[in-house]
């Protein structure tokens, strides 16, 4: 759903460098172009979802209630290609932990205390995390999170909905949609390829996931790739390009 | 059908956990080097996972679709230009029809 993965590392600077306010319209104008961004992704994940077995409903309770759009695409891409249900639920739960990570730049930024936590956490994602994260005062910051993360949210489920009503009875070979998940998770994975341990990570993982397709049950390869992130993020950082993977 | 909906649920729900364990933790858990470059790399290894897989994995038996390979490959070439997503998708399904259309 989008590319503000490495974002979080940056907050400090953002918080502490002077810069002039943001004037909340054109927050909210920003907010409005992602909201209809995720509108359209939401209509492709809706009809993916459709064309992987899920029910209307289903494929609604992913947008609603997990709400991170690269783990439910990686859900259903999972099950559409008839890997197991374990294998489908790691894989979004594998994706999903770099919410978590958002999570220090955006509490710093909101603050939340008590149960505005709870709700507070339901819209930590790449882009309201993101455009919080963008702003130069914590006030402007808090606006963005919330305009990002409503709009998002409504226009992903409409969109969501959308796509379910259409992607049932539309001809997905002939139309080239069977290019559709692959074609988002390159574009998910493109900006992140920059750094040179990401690039050594992606072959390896391409790699151990080529050796391991007719060996494996379905699915399996999906996770063994996460063996390869996990094996070069213990590794310490190189002499002299300690700076180069934050 | 129970199954979907148990893991539907049970991804949601955990999915959710590890946004609120994000703004409930202390900081100096996510905030170690380690656990910090291994966070930034588990999507990368897992979203090339799921292109690999997507491209030449038919149930546990190798495949390759050129018309699906045509429109990533396009797609690709729009990525080195900077295009948005959205854009390169479009770009992929298009390619992906044409393709299948003329072969």
């Amino acid at each position: 759903m989008s590319t503000a993965t490495t974002s979080s590392s940056r907050t400090c600077a953002a918080a502490i460098e002077p810069a002039p306010f943001a004037a909340p319209a054109a927050i909210t104008r920003a907010a409005a172009g992602i909201g209809l961004y995720a509108g359209a992704f939401g209509i492709m994940f809706g009809a993916l979802a459709a064309r992987s077995g899920l029910s209307a409903t289903q494929a609604l309770a992913l947008s609603a209630v997990m709400f991170t759009g690269a783990s439910q695409f990686a859900l259903v891409g999972v099950l559409a290609a008839g890997g197991s249900h374990l294998a489908g639920l790691s894989a979004a739960l594998l994706l999903g932990l770099r919410n978590a990570f958002y999570g220090v730049p955006v509490t710093r930024i909101l603050r939340p205390r008590g149960l505005r936590r709870l709700w507070a956490a339901h819209f930590v994602i790449d882009e309201s995390t993101a455009m919080a994260v963008a702003q130069p005062a914590p006030r402007a910051g808090r606006y963005a999170f919330w305009a990002t993360g409503i709009t998002l949210y409504a226009l992903w489920t409409l969109g969501t909905l959308a796509g379910t009503l259409i992607g049932s009875g539309i001809d997905i070979s002939a139309l080239g949609l069977d290019a559709a998940a692959p074609a988002i998770f390159l574009a998910l994975l493109w900006p992140q390829l920059s750094r040179e341990r990401a690039r050594a990570v992606a072959l390896g993982a391409a790699v151990v996931v080529l050796g391991l397709i007719p060996l494996a049950p379905a699915g399996l390869p999906i996770i063994a790739a996460a063996a390869v992130a996990i094996l070069a993020g213990l590794l310490p950082a190189r002499r002299g390009h300690g700076t180069e993977d934050q | 059908m129970i199954t979907v909906w148990a893991t539907v649920l049970v991804a949601s729900l955990g999915c959710y956990g590890l946004k609120l364990a994000g703004v409930s933790l202390p900081e100096s858990v996510l905030n170690h080097p380690r656990v910090q470059r291994t966070a930034g790399l588990l999507p990368v290894a897992m979203l090339t996972a799921l292109v690999v897989t997507d491209l030449f994995d038919a149930n546990g038996r190798y495949t390759a679709d050129w018309s699906t390979l045509a429109g990533i490959g396009a797609g690709a070439i729009a990525l080195r230009f900077g295009r948005s997503p959205v854009v390169v998708f479009l770009l992929a399904i298009a390619t992906t029809a044409v393709a299948r259309l003329v072969s």
